[in-house]
Formats: C-alpha cells, sequence, structure tokens
C-alpha cells in the first residue's frame, strides 16, 4: 500500500510539464538516434547526459529524459531491424528473425505495430513489476552465482535449436562459430591473447557491432544484389499499413508471458535483453508448436521478444538502483549519470531519495506510453521506406552499415571485418545456417566462460558446486527439457504419420 | 526553449539536425577530449574519468564537456593496447590509472606493452585498500581473520574486481604474506569489478571483499558489510572512521590507489605540456576539492616529471614485489 502511494506522488512528479515535456522529447530523440544500428541506446544517453548536466535540471527531470532516449531509441532500432534487418542490439537479432521475414512478406505495417504495443506491454507490465517487487528482487539478484549464471547460459544455449528451422546440427555449428569468435581476444582472467595471431586489433576481441551489422546487414546487401532486378521495390507494402487489430489482440499471452520472463531475466545483473529476447523467442516457439510458422514471418516472434525485452530493460534497474550495481551496459551509464548528479545508488536509495525512485518508475510509464502514441500513427510513414527502389535501397543500407560501425570505434580495420562477415553470412545464407545462434554466442560465450572458470574457482575444481542450488537445477532440467523437447516432437510427429 | 540551452547543448543539436545524428557521435567529435576508462561503469577508473572530466568541463579547460568512454577487459589491457596501438597521436585522449596499471605492466601482463609505451601525465587522488566481511560473518577483526587462515586457507575464498595477480589480489596476499602465512594458499576469485565482487560477497559465494573505501560504504551504511581492516597509512575519516588500520592491528601492509592518468605516448612534448599543466591547474583548483570529497579521495597529487619518475620506480618495486611472493619468476 505504501508504495502505491509512493507511485502516485511519483506519477504527480512525472506529470509536471516540464517532465513531461522531456520525456516527450527523450523518445522522439530516441526513436530518430536509434533507427542507426551503431549508435543505440547507449551512446544516445551518452551524449545527452553532459547536457542535462549543464542545464541544471533537478536529478529526476535529468533520469526521464535519459529514460525516454533509452525506451525511444530501442524502438527506433526495431523499426530498422524490421524493415532493413538491420539490427543493432543483440535482442533486435531475434526480432529480426520474424519482423523481417513479415516485411518480406509485406506484412511491415503490422511487425512495427505489434514490436510497438508489445513494448508497451513489456514495459507497463514490469514497471509494476519493478513498484512492487524492488526490495525482493533484489535479494534474488543476489543469490545468483557464478554456477547458477552458467546454467543459465547453458539454459539460454539449449534454446537454440528454435534457431536451426529444422537442423540442429546446423544451429549448432553456427553456434561453435560465434563461441569461438567469442575466445578471440585477450582471455578476460589473465591477460593472454588468444587467436590474435600478433595483430594488435584482434586483441579487443569482436565488436557485437561489426559481427552483426556484417552476418545481417551487408549479406542483406549481397542477398539483395543477387536476385535483384534492376527498379523493383524491396518488398510489397500491403494496402495503408492497416493495422489488423485481431491479430495483435492474439498475441496477448504471448507478451504477458513473454514481458513476466523478461523481467525475470533482467533482473539478473549482466544477463539482461539478450537472454530475455532468445529464451521468449523459444518459449513461444515450443508453446505454439504445430501452429505456429516461427522463422518464416510468425507475429508471435515479434511481440515475445520485443515484450522480453523491454520488460528485461526495467528490470535490470532493479540491481541498478538497489544494490548500485549496474545490470547492463544502458544501466552502467546511468549509473554514471546517477553518480555525476550526486546520487549513490545503493540500498538505501529507495529510503533516501524516494521522490528519485518514484518518479522514475511513473515516467518511465509515461514514457512508454509516448512511445505507442508516437510511433502507431507513424508506422505508415516508416512503411513507406520500403516503397524505395531497389537502386536506391541497397546503397542506402550500405552507407547505414558503414556509418554505424565507423561510429563504433572509428577503426578502418572494422569496416574490412565487417565486410568478410558480410561475406561469411551470405555464404551461411545460401548454405541454411541459422544466423542468430552466431550472435548468441558471441555476446554469451564470454559470460559462460568467465562463470564457469569463476565456478571452478569457488569451488576448487568440484564440478558438483555447477548443480548444488535448488535455482542451478532448476534450470539444468529446463535446459534439458528445452533440447529434448523439440526432438520429442519430431519423433511423435513422425511416428503419427507413418502410423 | 532553445535559447536556454547551454552552448554545448545547442552545438550538438545543430549538428543532429545538419548532418544526422551519426555525423556528431562522440567518436567523430575531433575537438572534444575523451576520457578513457578501462573498466566498466561504477568503478574507479570510470570515477576519476567521470569527475575529472565534469571539472575540467567546470572550469572550462576542456573544448566542451570531457566524454567518458568504458573500454573494460583485461584489467585495462584492452584500453592499454588500444591507445597504444590505435590512437598513438591522439592529442584529445586522456586514460584514466592506477596501480592496477602499473601492477600489469610490470608483470607483463599488457603482452609487450610497456609503461614507457604512453606518457604519464599526473595523479590527482588517491584511495585506501579495504578487506569486508558480510555483516553477519564470524569474523570481528583482522585478527580472526588471520587465524581462520591459519587454521583453514581453504575455508575463506576472496573476490576481488581485479584479475588473478591484480591489485584486489595483491592486497589479501600482502596482508597474509606480513602476517606468515603462504600467500599461494590464498584462493582469489577475480570478478568484472568491485560492484560483481561486492555482490558475490552478499549472495555467500565468497567469505571476504578485497576493494577499496569508497565501493564499501554505501554497503558499510546500510548495515550489509563489515569492513574487517583499512589499508591506509593513518585512521580514515567518515564511516570508516572505526575500522582499525592494518598498521594499528600490527600489519604493516598499505595500499594506496592513486587516481592519474597517461596519454598516448605518440604525442609532442608540447602537447604532454599542456596536460601536465591541465592537471597542476585542475589539481589546485577548488572545484576539484570538492569533487575529491564527494568522490571520496583522499589527497594526492603528482604531475609531470616527478610522475614519470613515480611510475618507473613503481613499475620497478612491483615487479620485486611478485617475485618475492611467486607471482612472478
Amino acid at each position: 500500500m505504501d508504495a502505491l502511494s509512493h507511485l502516485i506522488s511519483g506519477f504527480g512528479i512525472a506529470l509536471q510539464p516540464l517532465n513531461l515535456g522531456l520525456a516527450v522529447f527523450g523518445v522522439a530523440t530516441g526513436t530518430f538516434v536509434g533507427m542507426l544500428p551503431g549508435i543505440g541506446p547507449i551512446n544516445a544517453i551518452a551524449i545527452l547526459i553532459p547536457i542535462t548536466f549543464a542545464s541544471g535540471m533537478p536529478p529526476e527531470s535529468a533520469l526521464i529524459l535519459l529514460v525516454g532516449i533509452y525506451y525511444g531509441s530501442q524502438y527506433g532500432n526495431s523499426i530498422s531491424t524490421i524493415l532493413l534487418n538491420v539490427p543493432g542490439t543483440a535482442s533486435a537479432v531475434v526480432t529480426a528473425i520474424d519482423g523481417h521475414a513479415m516485411t518480406k512478406d509485406g506484412r511491415a505495417g503490422q511487425a512495427l505495430a505489434v514490436s510497438a504495443v508489445a513494448s508497451f506491454v513489456g514495459g507497463t507490465l514490469s514497471i509494476f513489476a519493478l513498484v512492487l517487487l524492488a526490495p525482493v528482487l533484489s535479494n534474488w539478484a543476489i543469490r545468483f552465482g557464478p554456477a547458477e549464471y552458467f546454467a543459465l547460459m547453458v539454459f539460454a544455449f539449449s534454446a537454440l535449436s528454435s534457431f536451426s528451422g529444422g537442423s540442429v546440427v546446423r544451429a549448432l555449428a553456427s553456434t561453435g562459430f560465434g563461441l569461438w569468435l567469442a575466445t578471440i581476444g585477450l582471455d578476460p582472467n589473465s591477460a593472454i591473447p588468444r587467436y590474435t595471431f600478433g595483430s594488435i586489433q584482434l586483441l579487443d576481441g569482436m565488436d557485437f557491432v561489426v559481427v552483426t551489422i556484417g552476418l545481417f546487414a551487408v549479406s542483406e546487401v549481397f542477398v539483395l544484389l543477387s536476385d535483384t532486378r534492376m527498379g523493383e521495390a524491396a518488398a510489397d507494402v500491403t494496402g495503408k499499413a492497416a493495422i489488423a487489430w485481431k491479430e495483435l489482440l492474439a498475441t496477448t499471452w504471448t507478451m504477458l508471458r513473454s514481458a513476466a520472463l523478461g523481467f525475470g531475466v533482467g533482473v539478473l545483473p549482466g544477463a539482461g535483453g539478450t537472454i530475455a529476447s532468445f529464451l521468449a523467442y523459444s518459449t513461444e516457439e515450443r508453446l505454439a508448436g504445430e501452429s505456429g510458422d516461427f522463422g518464416n514471418g510468425d507475429i508471435r516472434g515479434v511481440a515475445a521478444p520485443e515484450a522480453a525485452n523491454n520488460a528485461a530493460a526495467n528490470g535490470a534497474l532493479i540491481p541498478l538502483l538497489t544494490l548500485g550495481v549496474p545490470g547492463s551496459g544502458t544501466t552502467a551509464v546511468l549509473l554514471g549519470a546517477l553518480l555525476g548528479l550526486g546520487i549513490t545508488p545503493g540500498p538505501l536509495l529507495l529510503t533516501e531519495e524516494p521522490d528519485l525512485f518514484w518518479g522514475l518508475a511513473a515516467s518511465m510509464y509515461v514514457g512508454n506510453a509516448f512511445l505507442l502514441l508516437l510511433n502507431l500513427p507513424l508506422v505508415g510513414v516508416f512503411v513507406r521506406a520500403l516503397t524505395l527502389p531497389r537502386w536506391v535501397l541497397i546503397p542506402g543500407v550500405s552507407a547505414l552499415a558503414f556509418v554505424a560501425v565507423y561510429a563504433v570505434n572509428a577503426s578502418s580495420f572494422d569496416l574490412l571485418l565487417m565486410t568478410g562477415f558480410g561475406v561469411v553470412g551470405f555464404g551461411m545464407r545460401r548454405f541454411g545456417f541459422p544466423l542468430a545462434p552466431v550472435v548468441l554466442g558471441l555476446v554469451l560465450g564470454p559470460l559462460m566462460e568467465k562463470n564457469l572458470r569463476r565456478a571452478m574457482a569457488l569451488s576448487g575444481g568440484e564440478v558438483g558446486v555447477l548443480f548444488d542450488s535448488p535455482i542451478a537445477v532448476t534450470l539444468w532440467i529446463l535446459a534439458f527439457v528445452s533440447f529434448i523437447a523439440p526432438i520429442g516432437f519430431r519423433w511423435a510427429r513422425f511416428r503419427s504419420t507413418r502410423g | 526553449m532553445l535559447a536556454r540551452l547551454p552552448h554545448a547543448a545547442r552545438t550538438i543539436l545543430a549538428c543532429w539536425l545538419a548532418l544526422g545524428a551519426s555525423a556528431c557521435s562522440p567518436t567523430t567529435d575531433a575537438r572534444g577530449w575523451e576520457c578513457l576508462a578501462p573498466a566498466n561503469a561504477g568503478g574507479g577508473w570510470d570515477l576519476t574519468c567521470r569527475s575529472v572530466g565534469r571539472v575540467l568541463a567546470e572550469l572550462e579547460m576542456a573544448p566542451g564537456r570531457v566524454r567518458t568512454t568504458n573500454l573494460p577487459g583485461a584489467g585495462g589491457g584492452v584500453a592499454y593496447a588500444r591507445t597504444v596501438a590505435q590512437r598513438s597521436t591522439d592529442p584529445n585522449l586522456l586514460v584514466a590509472a592506477s596501480p592496477s596499471t602499473i601492477l600489469r605492466l610490470a608483470q607483463g601482463q599488457y603482452g609487450s606493452l610497456q609503461a614507457d609505451d604512453v606518457r604519464w601525465v599526473g595523479a590527482v587522488g588517491a584511495e585506501y585498500g579495504v578487506l569486508a566481511v558480510a555483516a553477519d560473518a564470524p569474523w570481528q577483526s583482522v585478527d580472526d581473520l588471520i587465524a581462520a587462515w591459519r587454521q583453514d586457507a581453504s575455508s575463506i575464498v576472496v573476490s576481488g574486481g581485479s584479475a588473478v595477480a591484480g591489485q584486489d589480489h595483491m592486497k589479501v596476499l600482502l596482508l597474509a604474506h606480513e602476517a606468515g602465512l603462504d600467500p599461494r594458499q590464498i584462493r582469489y576469485v577475480p570478478f568484472d569489478g568491485g560492484g560483481e565482487a561486492m555482490t558475490a560477497l552478499l549472495g555467500g559465494f565468497v567469505q571476504l571483499f578485497s576493494g577499496e573505501a569508497s565501493e564499501v560504504e554505501g554497503q558499510v551504511e546500510a548495515g550489509r558489510l563489515r569492513v574487517l581492516v583499512t589499508l591506509a597509512p593513518e585512521r580514515m575519516e567518515g564511516p570508516l572512521r572505526d575500522v582499525p588500520t592494518a598498521r594499528e592491528s600490527g600489519f604493516d601492509v598499505t595500499w594506496t590507489t592513486w587516481r592519474g592518468f597517461y596519454v598516448p605516448g605518440g604525442i609532442d612534448d608540447v602537447r604532454y605540456g599542456e596536460w601536465v599543466r591541465t592537471l597542476e591547474t585542475l589539481g589546485r583548483s577548488e572545484e576539484w576539492a570538492e569533487a575529491r570529497v564527494e568522490n571520496r579521495l583522499e589527497p594526492f597529487y603528482m604531475v609531470g616529471a616527478e610522475f614519470e619518475a613515480f611510475v618507473a620506480e613503481q613499475v620497478e618495486d612491483f615487479r620485486t614485489m611478485s617475485r618475492e611472493i611467486g607471482l612472478l619468476r
């Protein structure tokens, strides 16, 4: 009850004209910036932090602006992902699978709409969860040790058979490739170079943006080039991009489940939106079973990762605000902003700065609502981009890819690397290897390695520690079921067709 | 509203409107200063960059704001390699450093890279090491801890935010060595920064946390951690005023974590001189004194040639120390 009255006063803060204006400004700017995949929410926030400092606005207002940008840029990234297959974050890679398939199917407007609605649903639900459960969940976050993190990673990887489009072997090969890419660079524990062949550029390892843009965007350009006829439009656009609300409503349960899952995963520092999106997607695919058309433009394949990702973004605020430990790259930047504003996140934040915490929670809700209001009417405008002829679109996507990758490190070596990954991605597509597991391997590989090595160091090399806690055991069982279930389904189907 | 925005904001906005966001993104802004923090946000290097960057902007010594970039990895090795290999003539790059940087250089953990591959500008503050346990842990003092170690060294696992043989590891090793224990018996698990290492202590996965005073103060005030000992030369003030130093407890061990900067080795002497003067002015300003206190840093100030000599000496000291402790042959 106490939380509720605090939240109401929080809305009082969020709805002040200045804060309301900042939320709108933040969401709109974020959407625009987020459409450029290399920029992403982290850079968008980092760019605006000094402005908020310099303007001398109160901490609540500054945070409201930054959070608005955070949301906006995530949605902006979904737009370029769905329309052009240019994901800029690991979680958007999941959205790309069915989102871009829908675009090719002429249902781009519908994909954008479901993305906006699912983001809203995920955001809204998780804000209430944040308000009600923040103190409880900070304890859940610290109960997660190296062994539990390792089991969670295994669970996430077990879901990869979802992305195989039938061939588990190909999915495993793709994952292996991603995991290998993740080992390039300096060893996280001992700083010994691995697979760098004396190249100083490779010491940093494979940058996520370089690999993803190469594999997805650049290979997309090659695909477009290889089967294009001059002057043809990139995709058909249905009518006025009218939104089929009935189909949207049918994804309600998908959104709710994915939001809950995403929030739970997001609370864990370091896990975040990537695992949440992958898990939500594969869970929904399993649940859909025969009725699903995942991988070929199933609307639930867009709703699940978008809802989970947004919920995870809110979940990640819990360790930040209650433990002072940033749960994701973006919250790490927010932590910097908080410190710069003279606020120390930690166990006492809720009691010492109630205005800040509850004002933030309320403004997150307001930001989510604005995102929906701004973007649903604009869906038609965004979709119009697809009516561009290919001789405009192909150079456009190429330019976007190069700018995005160059923006990350200002390194021309990265551009070469990206092009190389474009060729690899094109080959993988031609031979039916899924691209998403590569990204999963690249992003989760280092986390998996570090946590396994930590768990081993903690136990003195005793492997049993990996199965020691109820949480870990639960995750192992889930992983096992998740890996076995599709094979079981296939076997059952085989039996039924024979019998 | 536009007119009321500060100059920097208007510049960025105008830039966006004219060229699109990518053209104005930080990495392509040639004039702005960049402070590279070789770890994730929230750690010591990150705080160094952010607080110093803020004061430099406040004093209008920097052209506009100073942007902080986080480049974690290999205990600062990634940032060091980046600075040497890719940014070696960048006149606008400052990189945060501390004894951890020196330690790794001394141990040859940045590959073939040496301390003189970059130029050392100066240090503007310092922190002191602490060892902490969970509030409900059985050990009340550093003597209890040593006794427990003596009984069964493997029963206590230490977490820290630095890699194996990094400074958080060193702190416990130095104490153990001083107490006459075999440093090689001490179990240490590295985490990605003090925040994660502390979370592991709060979650009960490790028994002892090795870190910095500023990292634990929030948790100490909330009653979730107990600091057994500080590695400061004298009794500290503030929330840790009741915690004895190692020296008071009879162990002659201190750990001073100075906060300073290096710049790329390829810049010319004129630019280096400007950086030294910049830190000099900063170090003597009231604004920095305030920010230093806010960031719970103790006074520690050294720039230019004096600092370069200090770094060279510390490299030698750490090399000797690492050999003595058995981490380096």
